[in-house]
């Protein structure tokens, strides 16, 4: 949902981009269709042959009307709410009165163009009261309360670890705290505000440094991203959880080294981001795993929709995560 | 005053760093000798008996076995430490452990917290199993025997079952017999997910049934064994506990 990310939190006109609105426009409008058709037909025979009559006027319609506020969605994300909406009703009735025109004639022609600004404007209620839902206080709510949260238990020992290195290599507890400032930077910071891969990148590098002081030869952190796109807008501290889980779930508890992989890379117009650690079945009583995840899964819905996912699993004797989200940089118009 | 004879088992190097120098800053007010480290906690069980030591200062939260698990195999010595445990961050250990009047320390550990709790365990004592097997919330992975100066511990999941006898329980895997000092009905509460009854003397893995045998009758009445995996020895099921294996072998 486009307004969370704006301060004040105005209403926005719905991204006709996104595969959520997109496919609640689909369903809604047919949804409508059906409606109709059981209140006007007298038996079900009739409310299929009446729904079937309809949709073959109507699909076409409709799937012009996605196309063409597919096209247009970076003009409309440009006006305010008011005047969005108007445009949006504009376009539709537009589409609307020249298919009418160009397949039926004149003949009911301002019936067609009634009907479809009703449906327009019943859809953009609908997807304001949505948007409602996830946005303002409480989207933001619960993006505070699902904001990742680092284990309590990392920080008193990475403090512990700084205690020790204090007196036999100051350069490298001087290097710690930073690392450690830097990270509660992050943790502290405006969670609704989108950041660089890149920046989540160092991030994850320097939790890797501190978890690499405390566990020394224990833990090896092999890192593949050079396909890692750094321009790419995340939600902040996506993916130090899934580092951090790798890490709890599958270093600490077993007595050998143990190996976490971690892969960025661009698929087309998708990022993927995929963690892999050690997989020790017995120990998955250690609480947090799920809630971690749950709370990414959220997060990811909140900011992404339909367009992202998380997927776990267990492959060759490694637990393996893997998120997927939409390729944006700030270039682009969502940025 | 003689040096305090203290062992450290903490897996992250630079935790056993810190008590090390704490343990040098109050030196003047406590002497202390570290007479042994452990990285994890079954190296602990397995170093610490030889070591002499009085005083163990041990992390709960250790790869292969818990700091809670280790404290009560190391209760089986006749010499056992008095342990003082330390922990970052464990609500649920530390909540145990308040109740169970039990030692503690919180990372990052402060000087003079450890002088306090070194003297306390010094006064103490060793550190008794029944406060440690109350305060531990959760079923042990290894049962123990102690040695004169080693701990023998063997992996639950190797025990094929327990057997009471007169004053002992023999506990046998499919190699070896162990005696061990503790009661049939603590173990059957203990482990009660894996272990169940099939006698009055008696405690079987579940996993490790393979089957009914039907014995010989006994007034008219069958009597029936339980075949083991692994093991030619059959064990004789009690008239009482027959309905309860049937029925849980008809839901494997």
């Amino acid at each position: 949902m486009a307004s969370i990310r704006q301060n004040d939190y105005p209403d926005a006109v719905p991204d006709f981009r996104n595969l959520g609105v997109i496919a609640r426009v689909l369903v809604g409008v047919n949804l409508l269709a059906l409606a109709a058709a059981l209140y006007s037909a007298s038996s079900w025979p009739q409310v299929i042959e009446q729904f079937i009559a309809a949709a073959a006027y109507l699909e076409p319609l409709l799937l012009g009307g996605v196309v063409l506020l597919y096209a247009f969605a970076p003009l409309l994300a440009r006006l305010a709410y008011w005047p969005g909406c108007a445009a949006v009703l504009g376009l539709v009735l537009l589409l609307a009165a020249v298919s009418h025109l160009w397949w039926l004639g004149a003949a009911g022609v301002l019936r067609t163009l009634v009907l479809a600004a009703l449906v327009v404007t019943v859809l953009l209620g609908y997807l304001r009261l949505l948007a409602k839902a996830y946005s303002p206080a409480l989207a933001e709510a619960r993006l505070q309360a699902l904001q990742a949260r680092i284990r309590p238990h990392f920080l008193f020992n990475s403090l512990n670890a700084v205690l020790a290195l204090i007196r036999r290599d100051p350069k490298r507890a001087e290097r710690t705290l930073e690392d450690l400032a830097d990270l509660f930077r992050t943790l502290m910071s405006d969670g609704r505000q989108f950041v660089r891969l890149a920046d989540e990148i160092a991030l994850l590098e320097r939790y890797a440094s501190i978890e690499q002081l405390r566990l020394g030869e224990r833990l090896r952190v092999v890192w593949e991203l050079d396909g890692a796109p750094p321009d790419a807008l995340l939600p902040p501290l996506l993916l130090q959880p899934l580092l951090e889980n790798a890490i709890y779930h599958g270093v600490e508890p077993g007595t050998d080294a143990g190996e976490v992989l971690v892969r960025i890379e661009q698929r087309g117009q998708r990022v993927l981001a995929r963690v892999e650690n050690p997989y020790y079945p017995e120990y998955q009583h250690r609480a947090g795993n799920r809630m971690a995840q749950a709370n990414i899964r959220e997060r990811l819905q909140l900011f992404f929709d339909a367009e992202a996912s998380l997927e776990t699993g267990v492959r060759n004797g490694r637990y393996v995560v893997q998120i997927e989200l939409p390729y944006r940089s700030r270039g682009a118009r969502r940025a | 005053m003689s040096e305090l004879a203290v062992f450290i088992a903490d897996d992250e190097a630079p935790a056993r760093g810190r008590l090390r120098e704490l343990l040098d800053d109050i030196a003047q007010e406590i002497p202390t000798r570290v007479v042994g480290e452990a990285r994890n906690g079954l190296e602990a069980v397995e170093r610490l008996p030889a070591s002499g030591a009085q005083v163990l200062l041990l992390d709960i939260q250790m790869p292969g076995m818990g700091g809670i698990e280790v404290a009560r195999h190391l209760a089986r010595l006749p010499q056992p430490p008095a342990v003082v445990f330390v922990t970052a961050h464990d609500r649920h250990a530390v909540e145990a452990f308040e109740l169970n009047a039990l030692d503690y320390l919180l990372k990052p550990v402060r000087a003079e917290r450890l002088a306090v709790a070194l003297r306390k365990a010094m006064a103490a004592g060793p550190t008794a199993a029944e406060p440690l097997a109350r305060a531990a919330g959760q079923a042990r992975e290894y049962l123990s025997a102690a040695e004169r100066n080693r701990i023998l511990l063997v992996p639950l999941r190797d025990v094929l079952f327990f057997k009471a006898e007169l004053k002992y329980v023999t506990l046998r895997t499919r190699e070896h017999e162990h005696l061990i000092e503790e009661s049939l009905v603590a173990l059957e509460r203990e482990f009660a997910d894996k272990f169940v009854r099939i006698h009055r003397n008696c405690l079987v893995a579940k996993s490790a049934i393979r089957g009914f045998e039907r014995a010989a009758d006994e007034d008219d009445e069958p009597r029936w064994l339980v075949v083991l995996d692994g093991l030619d020895e059959k064990l004789p099921i009690s008239r009482r506990q027959w309905p309860t294996l049937r029925d849980l072998m008809a839901e494997k």
